[in-house]
């Protein structure tokens, strides 16, 4: 029955729903999570890497980031989804925040980002006859008017600002797990063991059908970021952790883990 | 001749504009305010061709209420002068505005700012600055009489001595003008 109203995107089924982008949805959860909290001096974003091979070239240009992705000095995005898609959301993003920089002289405020780009994505889902964007996206970013802010968007052009959310495979145990970890006035050092914490979780729930009998988090497969502001230059910084910074807190990590498991 | 002045203070701008209306050798009006709110604490002192002045200012001004309306907060001056510069830009190669301008603002944080635009979309940040025959006496009179710590009373004099220059120098000059103050309490007439 749904059959026959699902093959466009710009029409209603009869029950009032846009298949095409439920679909959407759908590939998103077989994607990598993402996952993002709001602490008191910043924003964590922490992701699970899908492609994992020996054979990568970790070097190359294009390679080295998979989830995370910087927008402008002070903007930063964590994509879950289809990866070509979310290529074209981030040019997309980045070349908005310069037009507006250009016209104001300002960095543009996070909020108006994030709508400027799910109003395009909302087209998508009304006029053109084209596919939606197969990619929900984390924002993380600071402005003057509101402080650090994290901001969570969907194919369907819907956006939401959050304290804590989980986007991709897993998310809404992931969501459920936040629930219980999130705390108010979390400091952004507080704030990493407990997102590696639940995204430990998710591999655990969702990992029925997994080859690989080791379910503990590594660091080539775990990306983390952060967005800060510095203090005394009142910069704005996106940091990137390499595998040396992120490896205590995945053991710290997977050592709850097994104490939890063998308790 | 449209004469504007512009005096940047310590926690104010002050600007001067004279009141005639004219077209060729007919006098239209003598009370033409054209001093134009932004918003609450920012004016435009628009100079220039008629037409385009108040397409302009009217232009810009729909313009920056849109995005104070959308994003439910306003813009800063800086922001305001860039925005109406690159306007300016846009149009220069197509259909060019001729109009010369000063943007003078007041914001939280930032404090007092005057930006003085030309037709070609000069844009400067200045302490004193303005348009027409009569600034070329102001300006000079003003570089001697400017310090960075402004009263309003001291602005006031400053500009009132512009003013006298100006009518006893210039063949030409205006007969009556309007001075308005930008502070952060928004904007207000002081004399005329």
């Amino acid at each position: 029955m749904a059959r026959r109203y699902d093959s466009r995107t710009t029409i209603f089924s009869p029950e009032g729903r846009l298949y095409q982008v439920e679909y959407a949805m759908e590939a998103i959860s077989n994607a990598g999570a993402a996952i993002g909290m709001l602490c008191t001096d910043g924003v964590v974003l922490v992701a699970e890497k899908k492609i994992t091979s020996k054979l990568l070239d970790t070097k190359a240009v294009g390679v080295r980031r998979e989830k995370m992705y910087k927008l402008d000095d002070h903007l930063a995005c964590a994509v879950a989804g289809i990866t070509a898609d979310a290529n074209i959301l981030i040019n997309t993003c980045r070349a908005t925040a310069q037009r507006y920089y250009f016209a104001y002289q300002e960095p543009m405020p996070v909020e108006q980002l994030v709508r400027a780009l799910c109003d395009t994505k909302q087209g998508y889902t009304q006029f053109g006859g084209q596919r939606p964007f197969g990619v929900s996206l984390l924002y993380a970013g600071w402005d003057e008017h509101y402080g650090f802010q994290l901001y969570q968007s969907d194919p369907s052009g819907n956006y939401g600002g959050w304290k804590a959310v989980a986007i991709g495979g897993g998310h809404a145990a992931a969501q459920n797990l936040l629930k219980t970890e999130y705390k108010e006035d979390t400091p952004v050092s507080g704030g990493i063991p407990a997102l590696i914490k639940v995204s430990g979780g998710i591999p655990a729930l969702i990992k029925v059908l997994s080859k690989s009998m080791d379910s503990s988090l590594t660091s080539d497969k775990v990306e983390l970021a952060t967005v800060t502001r510095d203090a005394a230059t009142g910069k704005v910084i996106f940091k990137v952790y390499e595998s040396a910074e992120l490896q205590p807190y995945l053991d710290a990590a997977n050592a709850e883990k097994e104490a939890a498991a063998s308790s | 001749m449209d004469f504007f002045m512009g005096i940047k203070g310590k926690d104010f701008v002050l600007v001067c504009a004279d009141t005639s209306a004219v077209h060729s050798i007919i006098s239209i009006k003598q009370d033409e305010d054209k001093i134009i709110p932004v918003d609450t604490h920012k004016v435009f002192c628009i100079a220039g061709e008629a037409g385009d002045r108040v397409q302009f200012s009217e232009y810009i001004i729909a313009n920056i209420k849109l995005y104070s309306l959308r994003n439910e907060t306003g813009l800063s001056t800086k922001s305001v002068a860039h925005y109406t510069r690159g306007e300016l830009a846009t149009a220069l190669r197509k259909s060019p505005y001729h109009c010369n301008l000063l943007v003078a603002g007041f914001d939280e944080g930032v404090g007092p700012s005057l930006y003085w635009l030309d037709y070609l979309a000069t844009l400067h940040k200045v302490n004193t600055g303005g348009t027409g025959y009569g600034s070329y006496f102001a300006l000079s009179l003003f570089d001697k009489m400017w310090h960075p710590d402004l009263s309003e009373d001291e602005a006031v004099a400053m500009m009132e001595a512009g003013i006298a220059e100006i009518k006893k120098r210039l063949v030409v000059a205006p007969p009556h003008y309007i001075i308005k103050v930008v502070d952060k309490n928004g904007v207000r007439e002081v004399k005329k």
